[in-house]
C-alpha cells in the first residue's frame, strides 16, 4: 500500500457546527477524542465522503480528495477509505467471505475471492468465511469490518469508536491487533474514540475535539501541559 | 362456478401487483431515505386509498376518467376507445386503489435497513445502483414480498372500485367478487359459496406465506447490532 500524509481542514457553522484541522502521517494513528455528540463520527463521514462540510479541504498525499473552493469533492467510492464502523455495519444476509469480497471491487473479478480469503486470512478469521455475520460473536463480527475495510485497500484508515461493543478480554485482543495491522499497512490512522486508554494504547497523538471545534492536539504529555480548563476536563472525563 | 372472473381476477391481480412493484420500489424508497420537504402530505397521499370508501374513490376515478373529462378525452382519443368499462380501466383503478398496500410495507422494509450499512456499502466502493441491488433489495426483500402479496390478495376482494370503474361486463370486467354479488342477487347461492370458498383459500395461502417469510430472523435484531 503506498499513501500519503492525510491533510483534514473542516468547517461549516451549521446544521453540525465544525472547526476541525488535523494531519496524519503514513503510518501515523491519530486519536480524536472528545466526548459524545462533539462532532468526531461526523469528521470521519466527511473524511470517507458521506457528507461533504460547507467549507473545508481534505488532501491524501498529493490527491485532493475534498476542496470546497476548488469544486473537488470526490465521491466516498473514489475515496479509497476503510471505514470501520462504531456498530460493526456488516451486511447481513452475506457471508462474511461475501462481507470483504463487496470491498474488492478494484481487483479483477476472478481474483477477488482469493483477495477476499487473503484478508480474512490476515485478520485471523478465515475459518468464519462462510457463516453470516449474525451467527457471530461482538469481537468476530469487528474483526469482519476490520477486513471489509483493510480489503478496499485503503489510502486511510478511519475506525470509529471500533472496540465500544466488545467485552473487555475481546477489546484488549482487538486492540493489539489493529497496532500491529497499523504498523504493518502504513497508511494514515484516525481513531474516534471516548476512550484515552484506547487512544493511548494506539495513537501518538491527540486531537481533542469539542463541540465540532478541534481545541488542542499533541501527544498526551503536551495535551497534559495545556492550560485550557476544557482540554483538560474532557482528557479527565476520557480516563 | 365462474371461471371466466376467476380467471379475470386473478390476470388483474398478478398485472396491479407487478405493475406497481418498480413504483412501489422508487416511491417507497424515497419515502424511506430521502430528505425532503412535503414528505408526510405526500405519506397522507399515499395512505389515502386506504381510508377512502371503495366507491367514492370509484365514482372519482369515473368522473376523472370518463370521456367527457378533460384526462378522460385524451387517453379515449389515445386509446382509441374509453378507459371506462375496460380491462385496463379497471386495472387503472385497481392500481390506484393499491398504492397503500404496495408502498407502505416497502418502504417500512427500506427504513429497517441502518443508515451506516448504506455507508459501509458506499465506502466499500459499491455505487448507489449496486448498493441497492447487492444490499438494499435483499435486505428489503421480505417487505417487497409482503407489499406483493397484499397487492394480490387486496386486489381479488376489490369489489366497489372495480364496479365503479368498470361495470359488470362479463370477460372484460367482471371480476370474482362481482360475480360473487352477481349470483347472490341471481339467487345462486351455491355458485357464490363455490367462489367464496375460492376467495377464501386464495387469500388464506397468500396471507400464510407473507407470515412465513416475516417471520424469518430479523436480520437488524438488537443483537446484530451490538
Amino acid at each position: 500500500m503506498s499513501a500519503g500524509a492525510l491533510q483534514v481542514r473542516l468547517q461549516q457553522l451549521g446544521p453540525i457546527p465544525l472547526d476541525i484541522a488535523f494531519d496524519c502521517a503514513p503510518g501515523e494513528t491519530v486519536a480524536l477524542v472528545g466526548p459524545s455528540g462533539s462532532g468526531k463520527t461526523t469528521t470521519l463521514k466527511a473524511i470517507a465522503g458521506l457528507l461533504n462540510p460547507k467549507h473545508g479541504r481534505i488532501t491524501i498525499g498529493g490527491g485532493v480528495w475534498f476542496d470546497r473552493e476548488a469544486g473537488i469533492a470526490l465521491s466516498p467510492q473514489a475515496r479509497r477509505t476503510g471505514f470501520v464502523f462504531q456498530d460493526y455495519a456488516l451486511f447481513p444476509h452475506l457471508s462474511v467471505r461475501d462481507n470483504v469480497a463487496i470491498a474488492v471491487g478494484h481487483v479483477a473479478k476472478e481474483a477477488r475471492r482469493a483477495a477476499a480469503s487473503a484478508v480474512l486470512d490476515r485478520v485471523g478469521i478465515a475459518a468464519l468465511g462462510d457463516r453470516r455475520p449474525p451467527n457471530l460473536s461482538g469481537g468476530e463480527r469487528q474483526r469482519v469490518g476490520i477486513a471489509r475495510a483493510l480489503a478496499r485497500d485503503p489510502d486511510v484508515l478511519l475506525l470509529d469508536e471500533p472496540f465500544s461493543a466488545v467485552d473487555r478480554p475481546t477489546r484488549l485482543r482487538l486492540k493489539a491487533e489493529v497496532r500491529d495491522i497499523a504498523a504493518a499497512t502504513g497508511i494514515p490512522i484516525v481513531l474516534v474514540t471516548h476512550d484515552i486508554d484506547d487512544a493511548l494504547v494506539l495513537a501518538r497523538r491527540l486531537v481533542v475535539i469539542d463541540r465540532g471545534t478541534s481545541i488542542a492536539r499533541g501527544t498526551i504529555i503536551e495535551l497534559s501541559e495545556v492550560a485550557d480548563a476544557r482540554v483538560r476536563e474532557i482528557l479527565a472525563l476520557a480516563t | 362456478m365462474d371461471w371466466q372472473a376467476l380467471s379475470l381476477s386473478l390476470q388483474l391481480a398478478t398485472l396491479t401487483a407487478l405493475v406497481l412493484l418498480p413504483f412501489a420500489l422508487w416511491l417507497g424508497r424515497w419515502l424511506a431515505f430521502g430528505r425532503v420537504r412535503g414528505k408526510s402530505v405526500l405519506e397522507a397521499l399515499v395512505l389515502l386509498p386506504l381510508v377512502l370508501p371503495p366507491t367514492v374513490l370509484g365514482f372519482c376515478l369515473l368522473l376523472a376518467f370518463s370521456p367527457k373529462s378533460a384526462l378522460g378525452g385524451v387517453i379515449a382519443s389515445a386509446l382509441g376507445g374509453p378507459l371506462v368499462f375496460s380491462f385496463a380501466g379497471i386495472l387503472v383503478a385497481s392500481l390506484i386503489a393499491n398504492i397503500p398496500f404496495a408502498v407502505q410495507p416497502i418502504a417500512r422494509a427500506f427504513e429497517g435497513i441502518p443508515e451506516n450499512v448504506r455507508e459501509a456499502a458506499y465506502v466499500s466502493g459499491l455505487s448507489p445502483w449496486e448498493t441497492f441491488k447487492k444490499i438494499e433489495l435483499p435486505l428489503a426483500w421480505p417487505g417487497i414480498f409482503t407489499a406483493l402479496a397484499l397487492v394480490f390478495v387486496h386486489t381479488l376482494g376489490e369489489f366497489g372500485v372495480v364496479l365503479m370503474m368498470g361495470g359488470n361486463i362479463p370477460g372484460a370486467t367482471r371480476t370474482l367478487s362481482i360475480a360473487i354479488y352477481d349470483s347472490v342477487q341471481g339467487l345462486r347461492t351455491s355458485d357464490a359459496a363455490l367462489m367464496s370458498a375460492a376467495v377464501v383459500a386464495i387469500a388464506l395461502v397468500t396471507i400464510a406465506s407473507v407470515l412465513a417469510v416475516s417471520r424469518r430472523r430479523n436480520l437488524f435484531s438488537v443483537s446484530n447490532r451490538l
